[in-house]
């Protein structure tokens, strides 16, 4: 086995092994790990849209938010189990990122941008307004929890492992797609849009593919969060959220996995560990996000080749 | 009622018009949209709450102070998260201009707090009646105290040498350096004029709805760039012209649709512009270099 691979079995068995360790401390710290697996989903999830994709996307809260009423109000009014629930929210967000995604897919980076924000804002009013369903500003309180066997997810440990699966699923799923052919379109597209259609690769198509996949797994991440923390409300899907989890994709490095969960590890823990800084947290991430974009702009763990080779034949350029 | 909303719509119009301004002048230089430009438009309103509260300075001293404060604002940003990305990709600017948002909203919102801020004047109570339409004090102001500022810009750009030069420099930015004109001071120039429109219509918006606070950028900047966008981002009667329709549709929409749902109108009308005519009513087509 090769040192790399090792390396990767010793931070499965610790993530694995975590609350065993733990089991002194009080539950602040697993909740703490939990954040950051949410996140890591959700981060990755936009890092498909922005990154792969070139897909300037600004409205991501908005599909986390969906995710978590869609599956709050199916558990709630329907009786579904969390574990049908689940999938049923993902796809039904999924199918949302197609909706918002079909009519300002060809729409140029700014503009799509703005319309995305906008985008973000209206779900939020709907969530404000539709009192009869969503209870409006009072939100949906006592959302269940998951259920195995007859066994009730209780203990924080319980949620821990199972925000790990679905993180490790979101990150294996990603990463296949990534390298499939799929992923290769993709790349191609957002590197030179008129190549790839020149050499028969329907743009549309594939970024509409990706706000789909985007959206699928912010509802994943969403669906997750309601049952974890039995109370939805909409508050917790805002504007900054959607600058938050987009934080995370440019400081961790576009287009790269181990950039997206080193960004969500990074943008839990900092507010955390500088508590007696938290009123200037959204200061400093505003501060570093322009200094990032000046000396930066790949990211701590960015992607490698910014562009390909076969890129950079076709445009004489020799800078990469 | 009619009548009376579609006062109430262009009084916002105009209001939507002036921060309007803002996003087409940038964006007809540099071609990119100041993600921050809703809030330089609250950091005005802010700015010139902080005046005349707490410095309990006079109206229209305050106007001024807060104009030229908001402009200075609005070259430093320019200077600090813009001008080092200008030979960037398009999205890194993008990108930095959110961060310069997040900053000004959570600075705005430590400093004064993330609660509604009252405006405190006495101006505006009078109200004056042309048979069924009633207009406020405050309402004549913004009309008047718009028309004026739009007058003088166009004035600017059309007569001064300042003026000229700038619109060569958003015809091209290399061609207007080659005849000898300092684009980086146009640029300045551009976003100096553009964050004292947005801190005047600040100031006004918040005397209106008697209301000012951290987050009133956000909703304000997408309808004033759905504003530009339907005029014709980059075009300056363009922006005067999409204000004051967008106002009028959004007062109506929100009088006889749902005022709840309000800025959903404005929205829809931006995807709807975006698709059927993306270089709005006085847009200039633009030219895809393959």
């Amino acid at each position: 086995m090769k040192l790399k691979n090792y390396s990767k079995l010793l931070a499965g068995v610790l993530l694995l092994t975590l609350p065993l360790f733990l089991q002194q401390m009080n539950d602040y710290v697993l909740h703490i790990a939990i954040t950051v697996g949410i996140y890591i989903i959700l981060s990755l999830s936009l890092n498909i849209i922005i990154g792969y994709a070139g897909q300037f996307a600004l409205g991501h809260a908005a599909f986390y938010g969906i995710g978590a009423y869609a599956s709050a109000l199916l558990m709630l009014h329907w009786n579904v189990s969390f574990w049908v629930a689940l999938p049923a929210a993902a796809i039904i967000t999924g199918l949302f990122g197609l909706l918002l995604g079909s009519p300002v897919i060809r729409l140029r980076g700014d503009y799509l941008g703005i319309v995305t924000l906008g985008f973000g804002e209206i779900v939020r009013l709907v969530f404000v307004n539709w009192v009869d369903v969503t209870r409006g500003p009072m939100g949906l309180p006592g959302i269940p929890a998951p259920t195995l066997f007859g066994y009730t997810f209780t203990e924080k440990t319980d949620f821990y492992y199972l925000i790990l699966v679905l993180a490790a699923i979101t990150i294996f799923v990603v990463h296949r797609i990534i390298h499939s052919g799929i992923g290769l379109n993709l790349l191609t597209i957002r590197e030179d849009e008129t190549l790839a259609q020149s050499i028969g690769i329907r743009p549309v198509k594939y970024k509409l593919m990706a706000f789909a996949l985007g959206a699928f797994f912010a509802g994943v991440a969403g669906a997750f969060w309601a049952s974890y923390i039995s109370y939805i409300s909409p508050d917790g899907f805002r504007y900054m959220d959607s600058v938050n989890i987009l934080a995370m994709v440019i400081l961790g490095g576009a287009a790269s996995i181990p950039g997206s969960i080193l960004g969500a590890v990074i943008l839990v823990l900092a507010p955390e560990l500088l508590r007696y800084v938290n009123d200037y947290r959204m200061m400093l991430m505003g501060v570093a996000i322009v200094l990032m974009m000046i000396f930066k702009p790949s990211g701590f763990w960015g992607e490698k080749h910014r562009k390909t080779n076969f890129y950079r034949l076709q445009r004489g350029e020799r800078k990469p | 009622m009619f009548l009376q909303q579609l006062a109430n719509g262009l009084t916002m119009g105009v209001i939507y018009a002036l921060i309007a301004l803002g996003y087409t002048m940038v964006y007809g230089i540099l071609k990119i949209v100041n993600f921050a430009h809703g809030d330089i438009y609250m950091f005005g309103s802010f700015f010139g709450l902080f005046l005349v509260k707490t410095l309990h300075m006079p109206l229209l001293p305050a106007f001024i102070v807060a104009a030229l404060a908001t402009a200075t604002l609005g070259m430093i940003i320019e200077r600090v998260a813009y001008r080092p990305l200008r030979t960037a990709d398009r999205i890194v600017p993008l990108i930095s201009a959110l961060g310069v948002s997040t900053f000004l909203t959570s600075f705005v919102q430590k400093v004064w707090g993330t609660e509604m801020h009252p405006f405190p004047t006495t101006f505006g109570s009078k109200t004056w009646t042309i048979g069924n339409l009633a207009f406020s004090e405050i309402q004549i102001l913004i009309l008047m105290l718009s028309f004026a500022l739009m007058i003088t810009l166009q004035l600017f750009v059309t007569r001064t040498k300042t003026g000229i030069a700038m619109r060569a420099t958003s015809m091209s930015l290399t061609n207007a350096s080659l005849m000898g004109i300092n684009t980086n001071h146009m640029i300045s120039v551009a976003f100096a004029i553009g964050s004292a429109l947005a801190a005047c219509a600040g100031i006004m918006v918040g005397i209106y709805y008697n209301a000012v606070y951290p987050t009133m950028g956000y909703m304000a900047g997408i309808s004033a760039f759905t504003a530009a966008v339907l005029g014709g981002i980059g075009s300056i009667p363009g922006a005067m012209l999409g204000g004051i329709l967008l106002g009028v549709i959004e007062n109506l929409g929100g009088a006889y649709i749902s005022t709840q749902y309000q800025s959903v109108i404005s929205f829809s009308i931006l995807i709807i512009v975006l698709m059927i005519k993306p270089t709005g009513i006085f847009g200039k087509k633009e030219i895809n270099k393959v």
